[in-house]
């Protein structure tokens, strides 16, 4: 079991390695001068000039890129180029409105998800069955601003039961967090719900053909207990994968609803510095993202053997 | 006397494809996606031939308005048409959404079977792809947007670079339980050249799982394009697409919801068929469902 989890570690360094290299590159390798396309159309030379050595354009690409690791290494992200100030304060000062929201959403989503995929599975073939599945293509095929948008319409401005934008921390007024953290949630999490039904409802079907299951029916088992317990938990490894892997979609949809609502996010740093052509801050975020989901993914493998006793390593 | 019994046999294959979706027991849902579809597909195709109004032409006088017998669906904040600029729009989204499927199916096909086939190029192509996998795609597509400028071959690429991955995954999927097939050993055996033997041997299993992928990378491109134009990274609006023309309609959400409501709709109903088709090959294709059912 160390030894796998070992092993697992060690497989992250290379993907990790490459997402470095291909962050770093894709600037270099853009057509035409890295630092023209940063500055835009108006550049002075002057100005070229001081954006070529606070990124170290001068020197030779693989002296850039170890100089560019080194500091990584030292937790340097680098220096803004529009606000000039380290992008680590930049990054620590907008990340709790993001963290907050996604710990919401995750909870939210599973919370209405396993059971919606659950019960589509129990009643396969039904119109609760049909519901859920129809919710599942609906979630896919909306994006994810118009739902945003929708939910602004309905309830912020035609019912009045919440405001339209903005974000409190939790620390000032938990209560105007809350009311105001509520639609961010549901929009970002229509996706994700959509996602972990479709496979919750798949896993379990494909268990609830075992032989187990009719045998503790057999036995008298209540259905509950038969559910939740014999067949959940033995569909639980691909419903886990998919919180995994979908975790990607969550933080492209951070991107976009923190856009829609206003909230003062990491999701919104970034694209405002992808817009502004901030590049320490786009390869630090997109850096940052990345080894994210590779963390989680991580976490989630190694989880399996906690949840499914029949896997070993 | 043949005559007859030949056009009988000319109309055999019309016949066939007409009791198709009953032969195949499908539900009213796939044949309603198929539909919906088609009238868009169509709408799109034609629109330069029935639209009231240039999509860019700009009216002063005509801002915001309303539905009207001169613009069917209203005005937006230019004095353009937003009927003709929805269905135009539709022209360009779906051209985005079928080129970012067989580009990105294409390439992935190549590499997946180079990947599946050659034990040496497998691991370091594997490892490319899943780092390209851990990159949140539309960071990915908005930074290459925004690094190469906002042109449709621009947005297409960006679309197509993080498919690429998923794409490669399932054909290497498909080739590594099919190259140890009999056949593949005889191909081998009489002395095939590699490249006959991934294209003629190999190719044809994943046909069947990149038709599914592809309606789904062509459902995902139309709505990531939506997404890059939302958030100032898309297309530029004098190409209209349904992303960019909700785009411009945020800033007026409040007086005219209409400008994001009608190409939301028309996406949403387009992805929606899409998706419902991929659904329906998918379950067609899949024989482990099929012995299921049995």
């Amino acid at each position: 079991m160390i030894g796998y989890i070992f092993r697992r570690v060690l497989a992250v360094i290379p993907v990790i390695t490459i997402v470095a290299v291909f962050v770093f590159l894709l600037l270099r390798l853009t057509p035409g001068d890295p630092a023209a396309i940063i500055a835009g159309d108006a550049a002075t030379p002057a100005q070229l000039e001081k954006i070529r050595t606070s990124l170290g354009l001068n020197d030779p690409l693989p002296v850039q890129f170890a100089t560019w690791v080194g500091h990584l290494f030292q937790g340097d992200l680098g220096i803004s180029l529009i606000s000039n100030t380290s992008v680590s304060s930049m990054i620590a000062d907008r990340i709790w409105p993001t963290i907050n929201i996604a710990i919401m959403t995750i909870i939210l989503s599973v919370v209405l998800a396993v059971p919606m995929g659950v019960l589509a599975a129990w009643r396969h073939r039904t119109w609760a069955d049909y519901a859920v599945m129809s919710f599942s293509v609906l979630g896919f095929s909306v994006p994810v601003f118009v739902i945003g948008y929708i939910f602004i319409q309905v309830f912020s401005i035609e019912l009045r039961w919440l405001p339209v934008q903005g974000y409190t921390a939790p620390s000032q007024d938990f209560g105007k967090f809350l009311s105001k953290a509520i639609l961010p949630c549901l929009t970002l999490a229509t996706i994700y719900v959509a996602l972990i039904a479709r496979m919750t409802r798949a896993s379990m079907l494909e268990v609830l053909g075992e032989d187990f299951v009719r045998t503790a029916r057999a036995k008298g088992v209540s259905e509950t207990v038969v559910l939740f317990r014999h067949a959940l938990q033995n569909a639980a490894v691909p419903i886990l994968t998919i919180i995994g892997t979908g975790f990607a979609l969550l933080i492209s949809g951070v991107v976009v609803t923190e856009s829609v609502f206003n909230i003062p996010g990491i999701g919104r740093l970034t694209v405002d510095a992808i817009l502004a052509r901030d590049y320490p801050v786009i390869q630090a975020m997109i850096l940052l993202t990345s080894a994210l989901y590779v963390f989680i993914n991580l976490l989630i493998d190694v989880s399996y053997s906690l949840i499914d006793p029949r896997i070993r390593y | 006397m043949t005559a007859p019994s030949q056009a009988v046999s000319h109309l055999q294959p019309v016949l066939r494809l007409l009791s198709l979706p009953k032969r195949m027991r499908l539900g009213v849902g796939p044949m309603i996606a198929a539909v919906v579809l088609l009238i868009i597909v169509l709408a799109s195709l034609f629109a330069p031939l029935y639209i009231p109004h240039d999509p860019l032409a700009i009216d002063a006088l005509n801002r915001l308005k309303g539905p009207s017998d001169a613009f069917p669906l209203g005005t937006d904040a230019f004095g353009r048409d937003l009927f003709s600029r929805v269905v135009m729009g539709g022209r360009v989204s779906l051209f985005i959404g079928v080129g970012a499927a067989i580009v990105s199916v294409g390439l992935g096909l190549v590499i997946g079977l180079v990947s599946g086939f050659f034990r040496s190029a497998d691991a370091v192509i594997m490892r490319i792809m899943d780092s390209l996998m851990a990159i949140p795609s539309i960071l990915l597509a908005i930074a290459l947007v925004a690094l190469n400028g906002p042109s449709l071959w621009s947005v297409i690429c960006a679309i197509t670079i993080p498919e690429i991955p998923r794409v490669v995954r399932l054909v290497r999927s498909v080739v590594l339980t099919s190259r140890e097939e009999p056949y593949v050993e005889a191909a081998i055996a009489l002395g095939s050249s590699m490249p006959k033997i991934l294209w003629q041997h190999l190719m044809p299993n994943t046909l069947a799982p990149l038709t599914v992928q592809g309606t789904y990378i062509c459902a995902s491109a139309i709505l990531v394009e939506a997404i890059l134009s939302f958030l100032g990274a898309g297309v530029s609006t004098e190409i209209p697409t349904w992303g960019n023309i909700m785009a411009e309609g945020r800033l007026y959400f409040q007086i005219k919801p209409m400008l994001i409501f009608w190409p939301g709709l028309m996406l949403s109903l387009c992805i929606l068929s899409i998706n419902l088709l991929g659904d329906t090959a998918r379950d067609l294709l899949d024989p482990r469902l099929k012995k299921r059912e049995a």
